[in-house]
């Protein structure tokens, strides 16, 4: 199902949610079920596989994919490569612009431009990852607390309009002036702005996975299977973890992936404002930061960082659309 | 429907309240006074009357309050005051009220807010016009076109202005544009009056103008392109439409009268929610095109710790949220007739 | 778009204006117009030719005034921190003092060389003139009485007295200090002050001079004291003044125009030649430098703290020149006297290495390359310096050793001092202190963290560690110290920031060192001896410098040699900072830059050539 779900999820739940009742999991328990009986004819084709193979025909996801992988294997090994220091001022170096053996140039104290961006990825690229972890299990926790327990709806989803209403980037900015000192000093300096970065990103994101599960789950709650769960007397507890959690896991993926997107574009932002990580540590919106003034010395000091920040965040579109794609029952061609 | 609507305005205001009370108690405790930026060969005691003067030493609650009552009662009547007195009516010290004074200024914090407005508005406006009418059609036309070279060159165009940050774009374009071939001015120049008769006058406000709502548009194009493809695309495979073209109806027919009204409610949707959004986005782009608007204005209070504008700032932009907030949900019920609100 | 063509404009759309508005000069100047105040009521009668060329340009039919002043166009000024209201009683920063000192003059301004030039004063009062009483006591202003407010009527000594009611009133909230040592200014007669102070003062010129206290009219801001200072916007924003212009509006955080001033004293001689000013607010100080020095689209940009590697391709271009002014700033490393571990932190215990320890602070010294830190950060924008006071002829020679790095010289200080390697982790340590490891905290800026990571390399070399801290700049600077960072509470051993003083008078700016000024959670941190220098040599030679005069041989004498204690004790001084400002390359008249007094001082004088 393409992007449609998403201006689904803003109207209250008091309206049935009409285009985007999953199939998915009575297509999962069909396919499941079909699977184990023609298990001995042919290929074993479980839905893992499907979705895999629906993935590969969506050529951006593919090539979102690859680059993705390339850029990740680059910021996690280039440095160790590269044995640039990226670290210690070497003021004489300073100011080169892009040629050998420092193909995007050096900064103004001398430490090569390529490989401070592959460490700024690092950063980048963890930033996104974890603060894309903590909004999903806080909002998958919210979603599904307030789609199952009817009592608990109105105040937990009132609780996440107020979250909508607030502004962001204001609040982002002023909470990490505020906060920073105190975390930095209880965890240290790069250890405590990372803490803070993710919380505040993550603890400002989960809304949109929070109202999406709770369509998912409301929706679920009804199907059968879960009234014949519940007659038998399952405990609510065990219905949640065996029986809604495993249906919602698509929506949540794709919701995911967009979230590390929208992760890695806040902490950037913020970086770039001047708010975020310490001088020294060099994310991609530091990066930008300090190159924007300095960009008619040597354009690459822009370009280059602002290059890997873009195909990364275009990646991980592009993975999420084929995702959604993918995970779409309506889209895999029949087993 | 009307009872939904009342419903929701009457949790707007408890939620406005909340919003305002977290962010005042936020800043609040946020460091730096009114004095941080004066020399340090200041003494204390002329810092301490300083913010005294300021009404900085009160208690929070208390500041809270008296900054609620004067948001929240005296502005409204302020901006009443002229209209009332055609009337003949005055509430209160009608033309002599007390406001919310910003700490930097020692002017009303309003009046600063409303004299930048119009600037934010122009460049922010434009740019979500403009990418409103460039992504319509072509969204559209790669729907229709799905998987043809226009849909992918289209596909790939938005993704690159959905994936490339303002805050990238922005000052490529100003070392293109401005300082290389020298086409566009650097400065926004705030003061310049557009006499509209004046071709040279409107063309200076243009030249200003064309960096920094060329780069919303990319951004606001890609986005809702994205969204309108999906959704005529969804639209298209509808049985409707068959049935529609079975019945003889000409592919503009079809077009206009049935697949765009449908696939264009959720967009109209998105582009209700998304005007509150583009107050944070104006943050990073005026400051990058050194436009003094809103955002800027935000972010220039909140380094200096000038609470009263910071506090009557977001408590603005959280009430346009929640407004907009609330037409989007108006809009969606009143346009597609399948839902219905208890 | 080229300088030319946008004057062009401007000068089309000023005409535009200009014909909406009534003036009645048709010399198509960009005036505006908008200035319509009757300013020929023939209420000046006192005579003075300049009025009667104001009067006589004022007349309607005549052709256009010989003197040419306001002929000249607009000037656009950058400030890239936009001012917020132009009162500069109420400022919050330089860039108020400087919309105010379009039109806002004091007494007396000082020159960009330290010297007093005279203003609204007839002339500088002096012992030998007998202004200045020998007691130290009181100082009598003869005041000019040939200068007129923009709106007309006469600039008098009650002017002057309203100035300082108007600040005296605690609840203005006023952000000048001259006024605390001030007991009364008193209008003797109409052109002359006599300004009585609490105690003698040998440097009696810090009130009503400079932009940081010029004379309000007391006809606009009479009902604009105390509390009803923040009602008073239009006055706040527009302040009645005896300057070269008026300001037409200002928008806070934003912009500021302004036109000529009709009744400027100046006028007769062709002053000033701009017809109106525009001061352009926003953006940043590498912005505002490109558009002065490589696109040459404004006249003038303040502030400019950028890094040299980036100004020096812009001013390469030549559509701008940089130019530099040094006071007193200088970037130094405070080493704390006192024990920021101990209980309470920074209070009253010494600190076990810091005090009568000469040879750790020459080591710490020597071990540093100021000119690279120059290089890095400043450009022609400062100087390596070793002393904290390194103004003219008052600048001591002692301490120029520590402009030569020797790394080998530290090294073998910190040898005979016995604080050796024992564990071979690269760090030295000392007997009952333990390893040289120090937190070094500055603000969160990039140059200073550079300087940094500088410094913390060069220590690191002699075997002492620093841990590079930076804390956002709200909060070091933070008078009220509602964190632990800020600087007055000094909770570090080591910090590093830009002090400077507010006028040339030394020995006012280095009592700030006295033993008296530490600041302690007693007085709520409030006082400026971050440093927590307890020396009674010190102590006594400031109580000899607020009672030596100031053309006293032993007044340099006692400056140099509180220099020296300073300097080599609980201060590391780093580097002499300058104002840097750019100018466009046609502009002429400015002079050298002023960093002592507004950087608008002179702007009646500026001109543009071609």
């Amino acid at each position: 199902m393409t992007d449609v779900a998403d201006s689904h999820e803003h109207a209250d739940a008091d309206k049935p949610t009409s285009s985007d009742a999953p199939a998915s999991d009575v297509t999962d328990v069909a396919a499941t079920a079909a699977a184990a009986e023609f298990a001995d004819i042919g290929e074993f084709r479980s839905l893992r596989s499907d979705v895999w193979r629906q993935f590969k025909r969506h050529k951006g996801a593919m090539a979102g994919a690859v680059t993705l992988t390339v850029i990740v294997i680059l910021c996690l090994l280039g440095p160790v490569i590269l044995t640039f220091d990226t670290s210690t001022p070497n003021v004489s170096n300073a100011n080169r612009g892009a040629g050998w053996p420092h193909i995007w140039g050096t900064d103004n104290l001398g430490r090569d431009a390529f490989a401070r961006a592959l460490i700024g990825g690092r950063i980048s690229l963890a930033v996104g990852f974890v603060a894309m972890t903590v909004s999903i299990v806080i909002g998958s926790l919210v979603g599904v607390v307030a789609g199952y327990f009817r009592r608990l709806n109105t105040p937990l989803m009132a609780f996440t309009d107020l979250f909508l209403s607030l502004p962001l980037l204001p609040i982002l900015l002023v909470t990490v002036v505020l906060f920073r000192d105190p975390v930095q000093d209880r965890f240290g300096d790069n250890l405590g702005i990372f803490i803070l970065m993710v919380g505040i990103i993550g603890g400002t994101s989960w809304m949109s996975t929070a109202r999406i599960v709770r369509g998912e789950v409301l929706s679920i709650k009804e199907e059968e299977f879960v009234l014949a769960s519940r007659s038998i007397g399952t405990r609510s507890s065990v219905l949640i973890i065996k029986h809604i959690l495993p249906n919602i896991v698509s929506q949540v993926i794709v919701s995911a992936t967009l979230g590390i997107a929208l992760a890695i574009l806040t902490e950037s932002a913020v970086s770039f404002l001047g708010l975020g990580f310490p001088l020294e540590l060099p994310t991609w919106g530091k990066l930008l930061d300090d190159a924007k003034d300095r960009i008619s010395l040597n354009v690459w000091l822009v370009a280059g960082p602002g290059l890997l920040l873009s195909a990364t965040v275009m990646s991980v579109n592009l993975i999420g659309d084929g995702l959604r794609d993918a995970l779409d029952p309506q889209n895999r061609s029949n087993g | 429907m009307v009872r939904y609507v009342i419903r929701r305005l009457l949790l707007a205001v408890p939620t406005l309240v909340v919003i305002s009370l977290v962010v005042f108690f936020l800043l609040d405790a946020a460091p730096g006074d009114p004095t941080s930026q004066l020399p340090l060969t200041i003494p204390p005691d002329v810092r301490e009357n300083i913010r005294e003067s300021l009404g900085f030493n009160d208690p929070a609650l208390v500041q809270w309050i008296k900054w609620l009552k004067l948001m929240v009662v005296n502005e409204p009547l302020y901006l009443l005051d002229a209209p009332l007195d055609k009337v003949g009516v005055c509430i209160g010290d009608c033309f002599n009220h007390d406001r919310v004074i910003s700490w930097q200024s020692r002017s009303p914090a309003m009046d600063n807010i409303y004299q930048k407005i119009p600037h934010t508005s122009y460049v922010l406006g434009l740019g979500l016009v403009f990418g409103v009418l460039i992504a319509v059609p072509i969204g559209t036309m790669q729907a229709y076109r799905q998987y043809s070279w226009f849909d992918n060159v289209g596909t790939l165009v938005t993704m690159i202005g959905f994936s490339v940050p303002v805050f990238v774009l922005g000052p490529l374009f100003i070392w293109l544009f401005s300082i290389n071939l020298g086409w566009f001015p650097t400065i926004y120049k705030s003061n310049h009056e557009v006499d509209w008769t004046s071709w040279s006058s409107i063309w200076i406000q243009i030249e200003q103008l064309v960096m920094p709502v060329a780069v919303l548009t990319l951004f606001n194009a890609a986005q809702f392109g994205r969204f309108t493809r999906a959704s005529v695309l969804e639209n298209l495979n509808q049985s409707y439409v068959r049935t529609a073209r079975a019945k003889g109806l000409g592919e503009g027919t079809v077009l206009t009268r049935h697949v765009l009204r449908n696939s264009l409610i959720p967009v109209v949707t998105l582009l209700a929610l998304a005007i509150p959004g583009i107050f944070s986005g104006a943050i990073i782009t005026e400051s990058i095109f050194r436009i003094n608007g809103l955002g800027q204005y935000l972010l220039l209070s909140i380094g200096q710790g000038d609470l009263p504008v910071v506090q009557s700032l977001v408590f603005i932009f959280a009430a346009l949220t929640v407004l907009f907030n609330l037409i989007a949900d108006i809009l969606y019920g009143f346009l597609d007739p399948r839902i219905r609100y208890d | 778009m080229s300088w030319k063509k946008l004057i062009a404009l401007l000068a089309i759309l000023a005409m535009f204006a200009a014909a909406c508005g009534d003036d009645d000069d048709d010399s198509g100047t960009a005036d505006g117009g908008t200035d319509t105040e009757d300013t020929d009521s023939g209420d000046s009668d006192d005579g003075d030719s300049g009025d009667d060329a104001a009067d006589e340009e004022d007349d309607a039919e005549a052709p256009a005034p010989t003197s040419g002043a306001g002929e000249g166009g607009n000037l656009v000024l950058l400030q890239w921190q936009a001012p917020s209201q132009a009162n500069s009683y109420l400022s919050s920063g330089t860039k108020d003092l400087l919309a105010g000192s379009l039109s806002l003059e004091p007494l007396a301004e000082i020159g960009p060389d330290g010297a007093l030039v005279p203003a609204l004063a007839a002339e500088i009062p002096t012992a030998s003139n007998g202004g200045v009483a020998a007691d130290g006591l009181s100082i009598t202003w003869n005041l000019r009485d040939d200068v007129l407010w923009s709106d007309g009527s006469p600039f008098t000594a009650s002017d002057v007295a309203f100035t300082f009611a108007y600040c005296s009133d605690e609840a203005t909230g006023c952000s000048s200090d001259a006024i605390i040592k001030t007991e009364s200014v008193e209008a003797v007669d109409d052109y002359t002050v006599l300004v009585t102070f609490k105690e003698p003062q040998p440097y009696p010129y810090e009130l009503f001079v400079s932009y940081t206290s010029p004379i309000l009219q007391e006809a606009q801001m009479a009902e604009c004291i105390g509390a009803a200072a923040v009602s008073c916007s239009d006055q706040n924003f527009s302040p009645i003044g005896t300057g070269p212009f008026v300001i037409t509006e200002l928008v806070p955080e934003d912009f500021v125009t302004a036109v000529m001033n009709e009744n400027y004293r100046g006028i007769p001689d062709g002053q000033p030649y701009f017809g109106s000013v525009e001061i352009q607010g926003g953006g940043d100080a590498e912005s505002a430098a490109r558009s002065v020095l490589e696109i040459g689209e404004a006249d003038y940009a303040w502030n400019l703290q950028v890094a040299p590697e980036i100004l020096a391709p812009m001013e390469a271009v030549g559509e701008g020149r940089l130019v530099s002014g040094f006071t007193a700033n200088v970037e130094h490393i405070n080493l704390n006297q006192t024990d920021p571990y101990a209980d309470p932190p920074s209070e009253g215990t010494p600190h076990p290495l810091f005090v009568d320890n000469p040879d750790l602070h020459r080591a710490l010294s020597i071990a540093i390359n100021r000119d690279e830190l120059v290089a890095v950060g400043y450009g022609p924008s400062g100087n390596p310096t070793c002393n904290i006071w390194p103004v003219g002829a008052e600048s001591s020679t002692n301490n120029d050793y520590c402009l030569t790095q020797d790394i080998d010289g530290a090294n073998a200080l910190l040898d005979g001092l016995g604080y050796l390697d024992t564990n071979g982790d690269g760090i030295r340590e000392a007997d009952g202190f333990g390893e040289l490891e120090f937190d070094y905290v500055t603000s969160t800026n990039g140059v200073r963290q550079s300087n940094q990571e500088l410094i913390a390399n060069y220590w690191e070399q002699i075997g002492v560690k620093a841990n590079m801290l930076n804390v956002d700049a709200s909060l070091f600077f933070d008078g009220t110290c509602a964190s632990d960072d800020c600087i007055w509470k000094f909770f570090y051993p080591m910090e590093m920031f830009t002090n400077g003083a507010s006028s040339p008078y030394a020995a006012a700016y280095l009592s700030s060192w006295d033993s008296s000024q530490i600041p302690t959670s007693e007085n709520s941190w409030g006082l400026n001896n971050m440093p927590r220098l307890n020396s009674a040599e010190y102590d006594a030679l400031n109580a000899e410098a607020k009672t030596t005069a100031l053309d006293d041989p032993r007044y340099t004498e006692i400056i140099i040699e509180m220099n020296d204690i300073l300097s080599t004790s609980a201060v590391i001084p780093l580097i002499h900072r300058a104002s840097a400002s750019a100018w466009s390359s046609d502009l002429v008249g400015t002079g050298d830059l002023n960093a002592w007094d507004s950087e608008y001082w002179n702007i009646e004088q500026w001109a543009r050539e071609g």
